[in-house]
Order: C-alpha cells, then structure tokens, then sequence
C-alpha cells in the first residue's frame, strides 16, 4: 500500500513535515519559510542551569511541535493529534491512517534511527519524519531533511515512536484533515499574526534569557569562559552553540536567512516593501551568527586561545542581539492595511 | 548569504544526504541550495565526538579499577543520562543512581542486570567484563 505522496526536501524537519502534509491537504501555496514564519518558528533561548549532552541548553528556533500546531491554527485546518500507551495501538491507528490514504506525521527519537549517520545520532526524541506507506513489513519514510525516501522495518519504527527520555514522543502521530479550498486572505492574515507573535516572543518574553536579550546573555557567559572553564572546556561550550545553530535543520545563521527567506516571500501576500528591507536586516543577522561560528571555531580547534578571541566572539553576538531587536521593532511598528 | 559563498566541504552526511541552505541568488532573491556540509561545524561535530570517546575511554579505566559501576561506562557509551536510561530500563532514577556504585552493581540480581544488558544490547557476560571494541559500535 503506497499512497501518492510528493517528498519536498527542507531544512528543518517540522517545517518539512508541515509543508509536506499541508501540500497534500490543498495548501498548495505553502512553502518552508512561510510555515516556519507563519508559526512563529524564529527564536532564541539560553535556559541557565540546563546542560544538553554536556552542553549548553541553546535554541535558535520555537519549543517542538509550535510551528506546525500554529500554522495549521492560523490557515484553519483542522488536526488530528494522537499519543498511546500501548504499541500494537499505535501500529494499528497508523495502519488505519495509511489504509485511508492519509500521509501521517510520526515524532521520533533519532538515536535508533537507522537510515541517520551515527555522528548525528544523540538522544533527541523531537525529530518529525512523514509514514506514507507500508510494503509487507517495511514502512515508507517521507523524511524532510532526507534527499529521498527511506524505509523503516516495522520494529525500527515502532522503536523510534516509543524512544524514551526528554520529550518522548509516546508513539504521537498527527494530520492535518484535507481542505477543499484555500483562500488566499487566509494566508494574509496568518502571516500577519505569525510576525506579530514573533516580534512578542522576541522581544517581550519577561527574564534575560529568552529573546534577543537571551542573545546578550550568552554573550556576557561566553566573556567569563575562559576562566571559568578553561579553554578546552570553553571550546567544547561553543562547539554546542554552534551545532544547535548550524547543524542541520537550520538552513545556515540559526535559522535567520529562512526567515529573511519568509519576508521575502510574506510579501507576495502582503504588499508593503518594509518587509523587505526588513528581510535584509535578517540575511545581515544571519551573516553575523556565520561569523562568530568561524570565531568561534577558531577558539575549538585550539587555533586562538586569548581573552581577547572570547571578547571578540561575545561582541559578535551583542552585535547581532542589536541588529535583531532593531529588525523586530520594525517588523512591530509595520502598518497592515487591511 | 550568497548562493555561491555556501560551503561544500566534506562532512559526515556524505553518502547519507545533503544539508539544505537558504542564501541569495543573483537577483537577491532566496533560494536554497543542497550543501555538502561546512567545514567549521563539521569541527564543532568532531570536537564534540573526540571528548565523548576521551570520556568514556576515561570511565572504562576507572570501571575495570573498579572505582565505578559498569553500567555508567555503558551509559555514557550509549550517550545517555540517568534520567533516559531510566526510562529505558523501568527503574526508576534513584535506583539507577544506586546501581551506579560498583559495590552495589555487585549485588544487583540476574533479572536486573538482563534488563541493563538488554538495553546496552549486549549480554550479561559482557555487562559485567566490558569486554568490547566500543569503536566499532
């Protein structure tokens, strides 16, 4: 049983996933960045006292499971969302799903996911992947951030729905249900509400570590580092900051030039040029991030070890923190006619 | 970014897929192109990789000296923490905790220990003599 079913390959795996569902329900307009603008996905956080595999808990973009949940809210379509305790239950439902020709989104853990290169296989259970068929005991894997499709014995897959520990994925599937027809001022309205809630996570989040104010809190650790944990252990620190930021899935610069990319493309809908001049401001952000990584990678090879090369790379960011509050000021002040 | 700056150096995706970017093309319009990878996070990568094996070569010693419990030396290889080898074995954290410590690992029942061994998916034996290549896993 294989339902027809077109793989568009993304950055990021839950844009991916949005894209490719909403695609197949009708939304034929939909595209990367305008899931990923639409549902609010830019972000940045630095959650203090949390450390991820040793590192640094730091995050370019919105929790898990936001952006297709807000940007299938704001096109009004409905989804369907299921968890399970048992997992016969869960292959069953799934089962169900494809017998009724209805492509399903599946969260799961990436460490046992085989098709992965085992470099990029950590404990992380919030990876979005589409089943799209299933062929005597092998299912057929739409994964966003594949070139193409892959496949997943019965056992592989019921073991990556069922991965255990931080934000386990309990076997969830989700769908969105098909539309018949799409209206455009929908989209209108959905991009406007997408840029309006991102200027609030932005800049209005209470505290200093979320939202650009959380870009200048890193920052200001990365000056105490060095002392605090000598280089090496400091290396290692940036190391993580780069990989949440560029590793894939962010589309380069912690997913700033697919937001540029949004702008770009908002204004399609929306016809007012400050988006895109708005849009500028975020490729020169996106630049910026590129340049502290290469700083930064300067410091983890062990090729520069100074104060002064920690400085540099906590400026780079003040810097960026800077340019992005002015972008998103701007985005808030823009005036919607309609 | 412009399209043409986006690096394509080797990486640990080959052979595997290409990472997607978004840069400018000539016009200043975005566009994506299939990276084959960038050099400085692929060195984030491979730093990061280089201080897991230093860490758990570190732990085997002090396991076989017996200064601590096997299964941390299994936990770290299998990149876990305490909380996720909870969840995959049933115990809860404390008891993981508590079977961390190589006098109380000594104690540990039959059935216990399948239930770890399984989880490493190794056998028994091998739970308790850590004697594997743990760089051809």
């Amino acid at each position: 049983m294989k339902i027809n079913f077109n793989h568009i390959q993304t950055a990021h795996c839950e844009n991916g996933v949005t894209v490719n569902l909403l695609q197949h329900a009708g939304v034929s307009q939909i595209t990367e960045p305008l899931a990923f603008g639409i549902g609010s996905g830019l972000f940045y956080i630095h959650i203090p006292f949390l450390k991820v595999n040793n590192g640094p808990a730091i995050s370019f973009r919105t929790m898990p499971g936001l952006i297709f949940k807000r940007t299938c809210k704001a096109l009004q379509i409905p989804v369907v969302r299921q968890k399970f305790r048992s997992k016969e239950e869960a292959q069953k439902v799934l089962d169900n799903c494809l017998k009724n020709g209805q492509p399903t989104g599946c969260q799961v853990g990436v460490y046992y996911l085989t098709y992965f290169p085992k470099e990029y296989r950590f404990h992380f259970n919030a990876h979005n992947i589409i089943v799209f068929g299933k062929e005597e005991d092998n299912y057929l894997i739409s994964d966003p951030v594949m070139e193409d499709f892959t496949t997943l014995s019965s056992y592989e897959l019921e073991r990556v729905r069922f991965a255990k520990g931080m934000l386990a994925p309990k076997g969830q599937l989700y769908y969105p249900k098909a539309t018949k027809s799409f209206d455009e001022k929908l989209l209108q309205s959905a991009i406007q509400s997408g840029i309006k809630r991102n200027v609030r996570d932005m800049l209005h989040i209470p505290g200093n570590v979320a939202g650009v104010s959380g870009i200048n809190y890193t920052a200001n650790k990365i000056r105490k580092l060095r002392d605090k944990l000598g280089v090496k252990q400091a290396g290692l620190y940036l190391a993580q900051l780069v990989r949440m930021q560029e590793e894939i899935g962010t589309g380069g610069g912690g997913f700033r030039f697919i937001y540029a990319a949004f702008l770009q493309q908002a204004h399609q809908f929306v016809a007012n040029d400050n988006l895109l001049k708005i849009s500028e401001q975020f490729t020169q952000s996106g630049d910026l991030w590129r340049s502290a990584a290469v700083q930064a990678s300067g410091i983890y090879k062990g090729r520069i070890t100074a104060q002064s090369d920690f400085n540099e790379m906590a400026n780079y960011l003040d810097e960026i923190a800077l340019l992005e509050k002015d972008a998103f000021k701007n985005l808030s002040k823009m005036k919607w006619n309609n | 970014m412009k399209k043409n700056n986006i690096p394509q150096d080797k990486s640990a995706l080959e052979n595997y897929t290409k990472d997607i970017c978004y840069a400018l093309d000539e016009k200043g319009n975005y566009t994506t192109v299939a990276s084959s990878g960038w050099e400085v996070k692929s060195t984030a990568l491979d730093v990061t990789w280089d201080e897991i094996k230093e860490r758990i070569s570190t732990i085997k010693n002090k396991a076989i000296a017996g200064e601590v419990s096997p299964i941390l030396f299994f936990m770290e290889l299998k990149l876990m923490d305490i909380k996720t080898l909870a969840a995959y074995t049933g115990f809860w954290s404390w008891q993981v905790k508590k079977h961390l410590k190589p006098t109380n690992f000594k104690k540990l029942s039959e059935k216990k220990l399948q239930k770890y061994a399984s989880v490493f998916e190794v056998s028994v034996e091998t739970l308790k003599t850590m004697e594997l290549d743990e760089n051809k896993l």
